[in-house]
């Protein structure tokens, strides 16, 4: 993720300036040493698989009829473009998306403004606990949901039987709402923490003399929640939105593991997953990949220029 | 200096790690040449018969094993990756049956020497015959073969008047269930035992989910769900839908989950495999079931689609493939040879409860001990009918998971219309999956 993080040319960059002298030069020469390794490893692990599943999904190319494969062109677009499967899915995904990292937003401010206003000596402890889920492995929450929720071994239809509607029987994979319902559940547990940690940087950056002069001049908690720390952690809100986006387009795990694509809860990550790896139809399921890939770049495209985020600011520079 | 002697420490370094990991590489282990035999999960039957084969080989070969994943369709798909990219360290490997023809279409399958063959072919049920057999000739050795046999309680059928002595219908059972108010589990999840069923009820109606079989050129692959067979299907997983009788959670009902309602009772019927014996005989043994339970089980025969004509039960079980691109292909097959001895198999029944393809085991007398339904086993291992041999399972399978999910909403003619196009489309890679 912090690949994608660009610094912004500042009054400072010593590329505009004519005579480098032998300190900036010195600096320069450290920086490539400390981010070299890292950029030749994305490039090995990120742009090389990229671009041969570009280069793959032009082919008719099974893995077990190597011999068969033929050059289609934009064939395989073609054919996923007009398949309901795909849009059924895109739909599926961006419903997921924006239902998790709206939830998420709302409950990791809440979160992160706990985690400010703790007293010195509960802070760690707090940060520590909210932090547990994003720690735990998503596949291994997945199944935990999925065990909590399944209707023989769950428990959740008998805690829960004094809600409308829920009864010893309640099967919540059998029908597309009630799998999605539990799915979004689990990523929005497992992910919050993410969103109320990078929020909590923001807060932090918020400048106390803004909010005592707000206090001086009577403003309530409410109208300086509105009027001084949301406007002055925008940045930080667009990051942490734009970061929650991208991870959750992605979703697959929860998927995988709770319905397996079952009652019209495949996504786009799912599909690809289907295409390659269960039909080994390497050109179709690249170009499902590539169709998701370009997906991601027009949610971020959309992000830093449509809502002018600067990432920089993430980092609190 | 320091600099330069610094680096040079660390250029040093880094050979020496070079080389100490090529020499681990490189270096074959002394004694004889060891065999790799990818297995599916067991309870560690398989790794026994490993050690048992490598002490028989007289220092031949030795045996070891690599587990695969759980499901079926994931052991194919680790396989499949590994073979395409001429993996030579897989030399034995246990295929499910279905995956068979894929692999053998690929190449992934060394040729079977004749000797083997014959061996192969001698005291083996006909339904795990088949289901080794690609266009003609046998490319994997029969090894377990698995069948679901019809289970229920006995107390509770006594009550319904069905005589279980002999071969009852779906339409019986779906009846006899909704008027005593019970249920009949059944594989009702979105995975490939939704297709075993689908295959199960069209071949006991004289149909076939693929009526050309051998067909190399998916485009020329022909379905036969459209036909009455296929229809017959659709309109009993309609009237198990619309009778009542499944089980909470059906859409997503397996196996395990389906053995489990049938133990504790909510379902006084079951179609599934003979595990779940074992495993209410080892829950007994952990003092969790109390003996009456196991001791009110009844099994049959798999239940008819028509009234006069005799089921045609699902086949599953393990074939033994030989790797293409082993480096001991030969005594790969010599030791599948070891592995499907009667004496493994029969070890392999009783430890591990996984019947065995061959005929002359059944009548063991400490199989029979261990599992009473042996004798229905071999009877329904004899009329069972393999799944859609094609090269192109995952699809067809696929196709048909997608469609018939969930079963009780399946209509017949729709469903079976739904499902050809949508397989027909696959094959010809202009749709999804």
């Amino acid at each position: 993720m912090s690949a994608t993080l660009d610094r912004p040319t500042s009054a400072v960059d010593p590329t505009r300036d004519g005579g480098l002298n032998e300190k900036t030069r010195a600096e320069r020469r450290l920086g490539w040493y400390l981010a070299g390794p890292a950029f030749v490893v994305m490039l090995l692990v990120t742009a090389y698989p990229i671009v041969q599943a570009v280069y793959d999904s032009l082919f008719d190319y099974r893995l077990t009829d190597p011999e068969n494969s033929s050059f289609v062109g934009l064939g395989n677009y073609g054919v996923i473009l007009t398949d309901s499967v795909w849009w059924t899915s895109f739909g599926v995904t961006a419903f997921i998306t924006v239902v998790t990292v709206a939830v998420e937003l709302v409950l990791g401010f809440g979160l992160a403004l706990v985690m400010l206003n703790a007293l010195r000596g509960l802070r760690p402890v707090l940060r520590t606990v909210i932090l547990i889920p994003y720690a735990v492995i998503t596949v291994v929450s997945a199944f935990a949901w999925q065990f909590a929720f399944s209707v023989d071994s769950g428990f959740v239809n008998s805690w829960f039987s004094w809600v409308p509607g829920v009864t010893a029987d309640t099967d919540w994979f059998g029908t597309q709402g009630l799998s999605l319902f539990v799915i979004c559940l689990a990523e929005i547990w497992k992910t919050t923490p993410f969103i109320s940690l990078l929020l909590l940087a923001g807060l932090a950056q918020v400048p106390d003399v803004l909010q005592e002069a707000a206090k001086v001049d009577g403003a309530t908690w409410f109208q300086r929640l509105r009027r001084v720390t949301l406007p002055n952690m925008k940045a930080a809100i667009m990051v942490a939105v734009l970061f929650r986006t991208l991870d959750a387009f992605r979703v697959f795990d929860s998927v995988f593991v709770m319905t397996a694509g079952a009652n019209g809860t495949e996504t786009v990550s799912f599909l690809a997953y289907r295409q390659t790896i269960e039909r080994v139809e390497i050109g179709l399921g690249s170009a499902v990949s590539v169709l998701l890939f370009l997906s991601v770049v027009l949610i971020s495209a959309l992000f830093i220029k449509g809502f002018k985020v600067d990432l920089s600011q993430a980092r609190g520079e | 200096m320091r600099h330069q002697r610094r680096r040079l420490t660390a250029v040093a370094v880094a050979v020496a790690v070079i080389a100490a990991l090529a020499a681990a590489c490189s270096s074959a282990p002394p004694g004889p040449p060891v065999l790799t035999w990818y297995i599916n999960p067991d309870d560690g039957g398989q790794a026994e018969i490993a050690a048992r084969c490598t002490a028989a080989s007289g220092g031949r070969y030795s045996i070891v094993t690599s587990t695969l994943p759980r499901q079926a369709s994931e052991q194919r798909q680790q396989l499949v990756r590994r073979l395409a990219a001429n993996d030579s360290s897989i030399d034995i490997m246990s295929i499910d049956p279905p995956y068979v023809p894929e692999f053998a279409q690929a190449g992934f399958l060394a040729p079977m020497p004749p000797a083997v063959e014959a061996a192969a072919r001698e005291d083996r049920v006909p339904s795990s015959v088949e289901a080794s057999t690609w266009q003609g000739r046998l490319v994997a050795v029969p090894f377990w073969a698995n069948t679901q046999l019809l289970w229920y309680r006995k107390s509770a059928v006594a009550q319904m008047g069905l005589d279980m002595n002999r071969p009852v219908t779906w339409d019986q059972i779906i009846q006899a269930a909704s008027r005593a108010r019970t249920q009949i589990a059944a594989q009702g999840t979105r995975g490939e035992s939704l297709t075993v069923w689908v295959n199960a009820l069209i071949e006991s109606s004289g149909g076939s989910i693929i009526t050309n079989v051998g067909e190399e050129n998916p485009e020329l692959v022909q379905l036969g769900l459209n036909a009455p067979p296929g229809l017959e299907a659709a309109r009993v997983l309609q009237t198990y839908g619309a009778a009542g009788v499944a089980p909470p959670g059906f859409p997503t009902s397996d196996e395990d989950t389906n053995a489990e309602s049938f133990q504790s009772g909510s379902a006084a019927f079951m179609v599934n495999y003979p595990f779940i014996w074992g495993k209410a005989k080892s829950a007994v043994e952990e003092g969790t079931l109390p003996q009456s339970v196991p001791d009110d089980y009844g099994w049959t025969i798999y239940p008819q689609t028509l009234p006069d004509r005799p089921s045609a039960p699902p086949l599953g079980g393990i074939n033994l493939g030989v790797g293409a691109f082993s480096n001991h292909p030969d005594l790969a097959y010599d030791a599948t040879t070891c592995i499907t001895s009667p004496e493994n198999s029969a070890y392999y029944f009783v430890s591990n409860g996984n019947p065995s393809s061959r005929i002359s085991v059944f009548s063991d007398p400490e199989v029979v001990a261990e599992f009473p339904m042996a004798p229905t086993i071999r009877d329904s291992l004899t009329q069972a009918a393999p799944r859609p041999q094609t090269a192109y399972y995952a699809e067809v399978s696929g196709g048909i998971q997608r469609t018939f999910h969930p079963p009780d909403a399946v209509v017949p003619g729709p469903t079976n219309e739904a499902a050809t196009a949508l397989i027909t489309a696959v094959l010809r890679k202009e749709a999804l999956l």
